[in-house]
């Protein structure tokens, strides 16, 4: 209970902090890209943060910088696990952010001809 | 038949060596011995010639007891204690029903025969070498055990310790050879005589056939299998079709009330259609009902293009029917899949006044020291018996229970299902776009390449798609019961390739195009059973998934070492499969196999899989190496 209170106050600072952060990414996307495999992240969520039958959807358009931070240290209960900043640094989060924030969005499975002749 | 009863091997040495003391033979030239053997007609007396051979082995007797059964093959690794019957199943049975499939490991002739059974509906024989043979064949066994697939092992064992000729037959022998795999076996026995064998052959075959289904191990004494046949009145007993048990009448009448009068049922089907008949069985209840069908993909359950198919959710159920689900806790249950600092304890998803049904075959026979039946079952009602045998009494019996304004209720049920469907049918095509053009490829994207090539063939998909994000069964129309098997059942890594095989061997005769997904660190087990594939000429299709690592591990070490603020990125440290990569594509080639690849580019896969296709309809082997995403 008192980590769940915690997660949901870390999260409402975030998201507070999300609507008023500057538009502009900051972070390194290239150090983020190499950060992202050597973490070992692509294993779940995959080399460009598109989700997998273990890890969520991340990119394109992921969340707030602030609010991927605050989940990286404080995970929902799933299997995400709490990656402290003895771990994976604040600066090296922020680079991994830039990355998935730099994924350019998916076509429309309709524009692709492959997908569209499955439905 | 042989015409002395002195020609056992016993009996021949018995022989030889008085032949030898009664008359020495000295070393001498060449020239000498054959002038000597000119002139023997004339100067050696007369003697009873002792007969050394034997045309009637026992093993003949036992080839007919095989093939009484209408066995298609029998997989083996050539062993010593089962010669004997081999040489029988080549030369006296003229290698037909069974034919017998060189497999280079025991694991993959076991596998082989897991494969097979799963769509052929019928076992297929694996003859394994007692100890060491049993020992490599153990965890196939297993994994069919788990799975509920029928297989019979012959283990070949020298069990007279008078007979054994060498240090080697001593430690290959057992005093009960198959007391290694009895955890994970149906049945087994150990005959002493060839009436003995024929008996046990034929009663494992029923019992091995009987839900629940399952591996039986039957030993073949290499002196039984080797000495002449001298039993009298041998005969190879009848085998009577194998009815599968029916649940309890009341049981299912006051089941039907339940469904009928739900609000929200959810059918859950695990190991449940056993062919086509199964499938059509459970479209019949779910229409009937207009209830959703969630099919936790052990076989093809139900049709995947059918309305209703997987749009059921537990959590706002009121009656779950679990056909053949094993484990109803998780299906009840969350829970986290690590055990994370801080985890809570599992938590029940359903609704406390949900009614939970379960019909399955498993309550009739469980072992003991495996824990392959996961937690109690804490159902409403259970009832024994085999849910497909069922299926037509409780169809009946909700039929005759519908009312009209419960045919209206159902109708409307129905109409929302089928919304359900096509929301879930756009979110799978929706996420399928991610990643797209992604090197490594996506297996998603892999996934919609192969079905456009394969969608206007008969195909038949035998690799589990569990580590490849479901993706097939996501987006392909899965209409017929062999265009999916499930996985091993006991999760034992290794099963993927020679099970691919043994489902492809089955395919064969029907011309069907057999599709495997391959997972990397699988194909390395035992990946032998490629030259088997080639050498007996099976057409098959892999398609690596060739993660380049054991990637479930990947992220539990990753975990681990978060969990103990310790450095993540060596987490690939015994776990990924790099410097050097395998090249999987030279691998096929050095088994005599088309190998592909490897492919990086996904634009590359859709005419790696036209040159692939063409490959197999000349009715070959292919292998495709496509470098793949971690996990799926």
């Amino acid at each position: 209970m008192k980590k769940t209170i915690l997660f949901l106050a870390a999260l409402a600072v975030s998201v507070a902090a999300a609507l008023a952060q500057n538009a502009a990414p900051a972070g390194n996307a290239e150090n983020g890209k190499k950060l992202w495999v050597k973490n070992n992240c692509y294993s779940c969520h995959g080399y460009e943060g598109h989700g997998g039958s273990v890890g969520p959807k991340l990119a394109p358009k992921p969340i707030s910088m602030v609010a991927f931070m605050a989940i990286v240290r404080h995970p929902p209960q799933s299997t995400m696990p709490t990656f402290t900043a003895r771990v994976i640094s604040d600066s090296d989060l922020r680079d991994m952010w830039a990355y998935l924030n730099a994924i350019p969005a998916a076509p429309a499975y309709k524009d692709v001809p492959l997908l569209n002749a499955i439905q | 038949m042989a015409t002395s009863k002195n020609t056992d091997r016993r009996g021949f040495l018995k022989g030889a060596a008085a032949l030898a003391g009664a008359a020495p033979i000295a070393l001498a030239p060449q020239s000498v011995l054959a002038q000597t053997a000119a002139a023997a007609p004339a100067e050696t007396p007369a003697r009873t010639v002792e007969v050394l051979t034997n045309e009637r082995p026992g093993a003949d007797f036992m080839m007919d007891v095989i093939k009484s059964l209408g066995i298609e093959y029998a997989a083996a690794n050539p062993a010593s204690s089962c010669r004997g019957l081999h040489e029988s199943m080549i030369n006296y049975g003229g290698n037909k029903s069974p034919e017998l499939l060189t497999a280079l490991h025991e694991e993959s002739s076991v596998a082989m025969a897991h494969g097979y059974a799963k769509i052929e509906g019928k076992p297929l024989i694996a003859m394994v070498h007692g100890t060491v043979g049993t020992q490599h064949a153990a965890m196939a066994i297993y994994n069919a055990w788990c799975d509920r697939v029928p297989a019979i092992v012959i283990l070949g064992n020298e069990t007279d310790a008078t007979a054994r000729r060498s240090f080697v037959e001593w430690t290959h022998a057992a005093q009960d050879a198959a007391a290694i795999i009895r955890d994970y076996t149906k049945w087994d026995d150990n005959p002493t005589s060839l009436q003995h064998f024929a008996e046990s052959l034929v009663r494992a075959y029923r019992i091995a056939m009987t839900p629940p289904m399952g591996p039986v191990a039957i030993i073949a004494n290499a002196k039984l299998q080797e000495e002449p046949i001298e039993e009298k009145g041998l005969r190879v007993p009848k085998l009577t079709p194998v009815l599968h048990p029916v649940g309890d009448s009341g049981a299912i009448l006051e089941t039907a009330r339940m469904l009928v009068n739900a609000e929200n049922p959810v059918i859950v089907a695990g190991r449940m259609a056993h062919n086509q008949a199964g499938m059509t069985l459970l479209a019949e209840l779910a229409d009937t009902l207009q209830a959703p069908v969630n099919d936790q993909r052990n076989r093809v359950n139900i049709a995947s293009s059918h309305p209703f198919y997987n749009t059921g959710n537990v959590v706002n159920a009121d009656v779950i029917l679990a056909l053949e689900v094993e484990d109803i806790f998780m299906l009840t249950h969350r829970m986290s899949q690590l055990n994370r600092i801080g985890m809570e304890p599992p938590k029940k998803i359903i609704k406390d006044t949900c009614k939970v049904v379960s019909i399955s075959s498993v309550e009739l026979f469980q072992r003991s020291n495996y824990q392959d039946f996961a937690r109690y079952n804490e159902v409403d009602m259970a009832i024994p018996g085999d849910a497909q045998a069922t299926l037509p009494l409780l169809i009946e019996a909700c039929k005759k229970l519908i009312t009209g304004d419960r045919r209206a209720a159902m109708q409307a049920r129905g109409a929302k299902l089928t919304a359900q469907y096509k929301k879930n049918k756009e979110t799978a095509l929706t996420e399928a776009t991610l990643g797209w053009d992604s090197s490594p490829l996506t297996p998603a994207r892999i996934s919609a390449e192969l079905w456009a090539q394969i969608r206007n063939e008969d195909w038949s998909l035998v690799g589990n798609d569990m580590f490849f994000g479901r993706w097939p069964s996501r987006l392909w129309d899965f209409e017929k019961h062999y265009q999916f098997i499930g996985g091993s059942g006991g999760e034992g890594v290794g099963y993927g390739a020679p099970a691919a095989v043994g489902a492809a061997l089955a395919n064969r005769k029907y011309g069907r195009l057999t599709v495997n997904i391959q997972n990397d660190g699988d194909l390395n087990y035992a990946p032998g059973v490629l030259w088997t594939a080639v050498h007996h000429n099976i057409p098959l299709l892999s398609i690596m998934n060739n993660n380049r690592g054991y990637h479930q591990e990947v992220m539990f070490v990753t975990t681990m070492a978060a969990r103990a603020n310790r450095d993540v990125t060596r987490a690939g440290i015994g776990t990924k499969l790099d410097k050097p990569y395998i090249d999987y594509a030279t691998m096929a080639k050095t088994y005599g196999m088309t190998g592909i690849g490897p492919i990086t580019d996904p634009k590359d896969v859709g005419p790696a899989i036209k040159r692939a296709i063409e490959v197999v309809k000349a009715g070959e082997p292919v292998l495709i190496d496509t470098v793949t995403q971690g996990r799926g």
